[in-house]
């Protein structure tokens, strides 16, 4: 009885103990999934819905990726990670590749093991204030409250920004996004410092929206982009292209609507995106149609931002640097050709 | 009849009003005495402050099934955010459509708790009986066989979880914690130390640094590419620290055990292992029963702690729901809501425990 | 067995018997196997782990201690900014830790113990109002207890602007408890060295009353002298020091109140939660300890014509406490070791602190490390003052 049931623990613990090796594409072709690191609680970009379905924008990045390698956005698996976890969970092999908006830092880039892929949103730090203030520029934020997540570079940013400018804080310290958010309402802190995307989506949920204001600025760059283990350029290139994929469609004019037609459009540009023309997919190691794929069941750029996060959303975020750069904005696909 | 008859009429003087009834009783249990009197008033008095106005909120002014924006101008709790979210809170990520499996397994499970309450039922048959439904249990989590979807151990979450990393980790953690118990009363000098270091080092910690232990420096121990589930690794967290603590409470049995019975049975010629298997353990672990289930509930609230590192149980389904704007302003009630699961749970376990201690006791 | 005997029997077995039967060098060779066992498993881990961090480049060893911290903390016993170290900031949070233990462990005791004394009392409604506490905050999760009371601090006070003020000096907002503190004046540091005799000497009198009374059957007024010295003493020295009574009265300046001491919502909320929850369990103790004492015990000393007071003084607590002291220590240390869930309610305690360092550093490992050592240290330290309190009041054998 007891060696029967010490046999079924092992089996058991054998089952849930995964290995890798060779590069990472082979590894999650073998598996048949992609495993991917997100955020969790973070409404727009990381977080389940109330049937528990993932749903945002950096899920959908994953989702994309999920379906440059298999054609099918649900074989991603997601798992939820801290400030604290994620790093190491991407180092230890436990995931494939992290969508949950980490900031790019030379630090990081460097020190950490890991590297940055394409960007999937630029964000930067700002402050949410509530108007009985009468607080018109973060400059007269001396002596003030301040509501921070830990462990973040938020939490070093503002303490720079403070610093800078000879003004003293007293940061409140929250772990859990919706603690903090809730402690800010409740007049706990005077103004919450996070990235830009963020306050909207936390001045969106206020009890009453029109007594918060963001002040206008803009105190650090975050550029937000899925993180990979350093040293594979393989899967580095399919997780930067699956990206790039996104932001070309929408340069090309080319949505999850009219892409078939798109199909038997004649320029050579569009014809090579979408694969008619090969050679794109073969050099990727993926297949020809994976640009189609990742449009056609994920949508374009505009498509997945307007979806998540788009003014249409509770957080009703405009475009500003993330639209195109024909649009005045900084999303700019390299050619694929 | 006839008896009592007899009695009633030898009571032929009753005693006076003031102490019998409920004047009596009052006067005996309220105001028995000048201090006694006013802690009664300021009681009372304190009470009709509170428990009005919380009544009021909690049942007359609160809303149980309507939308998010319904309650936001609402007097009283929005209960609502309960039913909206409640297969999320107590399923999290497991598969909409089969959520009807961990019900099952979670059902199964309280049947044979409730089974296993009279002591009458602990024989050898109830053994397979826990054995047979644990396999099950797992069947229906994990499928894969007989027609049922696969469904991976990253999506168990809520309630499930937290069951899961309560009663398998003091299931795996017993064993553990006899045999360091028995370590530390060993007479080997090496042995004792090693299972002395490790108690009390694990007790000495809280159970969040093993938490953190397991969940970003453990992954740093294992060779390139090999990776072990995070909830694994949690429940290996839960099952070191659990174990600690159960070999104190065995430690407690043991020490318990007369001289006589170790030197009875080593005049019986029985070496360690007979000694420990046939004489001591059976009648040590019987004693620690009320201890160990004790051990049970602090960790089932224990596993609470999982939150910090981002795993899905009963406490981080609620907040992520929380951190949904609809019903962001609503915490107080998912919050009661999740106290009065755990609290139930708890409340069964730790009342068995005490009437198991009142059996136990006569029985010896 | 006779000596001789003993002697015959294992000069037989070293001889006859071969090495595996014989439990000596049995046990012997088997602690061996156990030794290396375990240093093998511990040599695997640590080649493992030396392999992944160079090849991640991650860096080790405690250098980051001395490297500048770059973050603010929200409340500090001691002077701290971003532009210093990260061991310094390390300390604010280990200090703040012994600040939430040390004053929770004191009002959890007495709290406890005014429970445990409610449950037993003859008063129905609060016996069963005691038993009610016990049971509901034994049964829920101390960190949803947490969660619970910091959402019900912030929710109900008012902003700094509306403040309550209930007496002069004093603010109640959703930013703490401010209140007025005197100026500071080096005559301050005098008044606390006098308090530190003021205890010195009361321990020495307290020492020789017990003997006198021992000897002599006399009894000194220790508590009325005790208290006079722990007033008196300080007071005087404050008047010596020339009396200095400006006091530092905080105002409503910007968004916070300046001067004044603050006391913030993240650490009343911890204080709470942990008391409330160990003081349901202290109850138990409590109660456990003064049902032990046999009731014959106080019928024999009330007739000896002792007062109820001296009965509960030197009769029933000296023996209640034997039974009391080692289940209350674990609740001191339990309470210790929970305070470490400060981190998810924002009060900067070690484990909140050491996290950032970890995430602002990335050497998890030392990170956890010192959290483990922290934690191990200040237990073991509890452990040992409470068995050598738990000797001093045991039962004397005869």
């Amino acid at each position: 009885m007891k060696r029967l049931s010490f046999v079924f623990a092992m089996i058991a613990v054998f089952a849930l103990i995964g290995s890798a090796s060779a590069g990472t594409l082979d590894d999650v072709k073998a598996k048949g999934f992609v495993q991917a690191g997100v955020n969790g609680d973070l409404f727009g970009f990381g977080k389940p819905d109330e049937k528990g379905v993932w749903r945002g924008l950096d899920v959908d990045t994953a989702r994309a990726i999920a379906v440059a390698v298999f054609n099918d956005p649900d074989k991603v698996k997601f798992t939820p990670l801290t400030a604290k976890t994620r790093f190491t969970a991407l180092q230890s092999g436990e995931i494939d590749v992290l969508t949950r908006n980490c900031t790019q830092t030379l630090g990081r880039d460097t020190a950490l093991g890991l590297d940055f892929c394409q960007v999937n949103y630029y964000d930067g730090q700002g402050f949410l204030v509530t108007k009985k203030l009468g607080v018109k520029s973060a400059k007269e934020l001396e002596g003030a409250s301040v509501c921070v997540l830990p462990g973040t570079t938020t939490e070093l940013n503002v303490a720079d920004y403070f610093r800078a400018n000879g003004m003293k804080m007293k940061p409140v310290v929250i772990e859990n996004t919706a603690e903090l958010a809730k402690a800010f309402f409740a007049g706990r802190c005077d103004c919450l410092t996070s990235d830009a995307s963020q306050l909207a989506g936390t001045r969106a949920v206020a009890p009453n929206p029109k007594d918060y204001m963001i002040l206008p600025e803009i105190i650090s760059k975050e550029p937000l982009a899925p993180v990979v283990r350093h040293g594979d350029n393989q899967w580095k290139d399919i997780v930067n292209y699956s990206v790039l994929a996104m932001i070309n469609a929408e340069e090309l004019g080319i949505t999850s609507k009219n892409i078939d037609d798109m199909l038997k459009s004649k320029d050579p540009k569009i014809m090579r995106f979408l694969g008619v023309t090969e050679g794109n997919g073969k050099a990727l190691g993926l297949d020809e149609k994976f640009a189609y794929n990742i449009i056609k069941k994920i949508g374009n750029y505009g498509e997945v931002f307007e979806r998540n996060v788009g003014v249409n959303t509770p957080l009703g975020i405009e475009r500003g640097l993330n639209a195109l750069w024909t649009d005045g904005g900084l999303m700019y696909s390299p050619p694929f050709k | 009849m006839v008896e009592k008859d007899i009695k009633q009429k030898k009571e032929e003087v009753k005693p006076p009003v003031a102490s019998k009834g409920a004047v009596g009783w009052i006067r005996a249990n309220l105001f028995n005495n000048w201090f006694n009197s006013i802690l009664t008033i300021i009681t009372l008095y304190a009470l009709w402050k509170t428990a009005p106005p919380f009544f009021r909120w909690a049942v007359v002014d609160s809303l149980w099934f309507s939308t998010g924006e319904a309650c936001r101008g609402a007097e009283g709790a929005c209960w609502s955010v309960i039913p909206a979210n409640i297969r999320f809170i107590i399923f999290g990520f497991f598969p909409y459509e089969s959520q009807w499996r961990p019900l099952l397994a979670m059902i199964l499970l309280v049947v044979l708790l409730f089974y296993s309450r009279d002591r009458k039922h602990w024989k050898k048959s109830l053994a397979y009986a826990w054995v047979a439904g644990l396999v099950i249990m797992g069947l229906l989590m994990k499928g894969g066989l007989l027609g049922l979807a696969p469904v991976e151990s990253t999506q168990w979450g809520g309630l499930p979880l937290t069951l899961l990393l309560s009663v398998f980790g003091l299931t795996a953690a017993y064993p553990l914690g006899v045999v360091l118990a028995l370590g530390r009363q060993s007479q080997m000098p090496a042995v004792k130390s090693l299972c002395i270091i490790y108690i009390e080092m694990i007790r000495g910690v809280p159970l969040i640094t093993l938490l953190f232990m397991s969940s970003i420096v453990f992954p740093l121990f294992l060779p390139e590419g090999v990776t072990v589930n995070v909830i694994l690794r949690a429940q290996v967290a839960i099952i070191m620290f659990t174990a600690a603590y159960i070999a104190e409470v065995v430690r407690g049995g043991l020490q318990g055990m007369s001289k006589g019975q170790f030197e009875a049975a080593e005049s019986m010629g029985l070496n360690y292992y007979q000694t420990m298997r046939l004489v001591i353990l059976p009648q040590a672990l019987k004693i620690v029963i009320p201890p160990t289930v004790s051990q049970l509930i602090s960790a089932l609230k224990d596993t609470s702690l999982v939150v910090i590192i981002a795993l899905y149980d009963l406490l981080k389904t609620t907040q992520s729901t929380l951190s949904d704007p609809t019903w962001m302003a609503y915490s107080s009630e998912a919050y009661i809501f999740v106290a009065l699961i755990y609290f139930f749970c708890c409340y069964f376990m730790s009342s068995y425990s005490r009437r198991l201690e009142k059996e136990l006791d006569t029985g010896l | 067995m006779p000596p001789e005997q003993d002697k015959i029997s294992r000069d037989a077995s070293s001889t006859t018997v071969p090495f595996y039967n014989d439990p000596k060098k049995r046990s012997i060779l088997f602690q061996i196997a156990t030794l290396l066992m375990v240093g093998l498993l511990a040599f695997y881990l640590i080649s493992n782990t030396l392999t992944n961090l160079d090849k991640q480049s991650i860096a080790t060893g405690l250098g980051f201690l001395q490297k500048e911290s770059a973050f603010e903390i929200g409340e500090s016993p001691i002077p701290y900014s971003a532009a210093d170290t990260y061991g310094r900031a390390l300390v604010v949070g280990f200090l703040n830790t012994l600040i939430v233990s040390f004053i929770g462990i004191i009002i959890t005791i007495i709290l406890g113990t005014l429970i445990g004394i409610a449950r037993l009392s003859s008063n129905w409604l609060i016996s069963k109002l005691a038993a009610v506490y016990i049971e509901v905050f034994q049964d829920i999760p101390v960190l949803l207890q947490l969660f619970f009371w910091y959402a019900f601090f912030y929710n109900i006070l008012p902003s700094p602007r509306q403040a309550l003020n209930p007496i002069m000096g004093v603010f109640l907002s959703n930013r703490g408890l401010v209140f007025t503190v005197p100026e500071a004046h080096s005559v301050h540091k005098y008044m606390a060295i006098a308090l530190v005799v003021a205890g010195v000497v009361i321990y020495f009198l307290r020492r020789w009353s017990r003997q006198r009374q021992a000897r002599t059957g006399q009894s000194f007024p220790v508590f009325r002298v005790s208290l006079a010295l722990v007033i008196g003493l300080p007071l005087l020295t404050w008047a010596v020091g020339g009396a200095p009574t400006a006091m530092n009265v905080p105002a409503l300046k910007g968004f916070n109140f300046v001067g004044g001491t603050n006391i913030s919502p993240e650490f009343t909320a911890l204080l709470l939660g942990l008391i409330l929850y160990t003081a349901a369990y202290v109850a138990e103790v409590v109660r456990a300890g003064i049902q032990s004492v046999s009731k014959g015990q106080t019928e024999a000393a009330m007739s000896l014509g002792l007062k109820p007071g001296l009965v509960l003084n030197l009769v029933i607590l000296p023996q209640a406490l034997r039974v009391i002291i080692p289940p209350l220590t674990s609740q001191m240390l339990n309470l210790t070791k929970n305070s470490s869930l400060a981190v998810a309610i924002g009060y900067p305690d070690f484990v909140s602190v050491a996290g950032t360092t970890i995430n602002q550093t990335g050497q998890a490992i030392e990170g956890v490390a010192l959290m483990m050592v922290v934690y191990l240290t200040l237990s073991l330290l509890t452990s040992a003052f409470m068995n050598w309190y738990n000797k001093k009041t045991a039962l004397v054998e005869r």
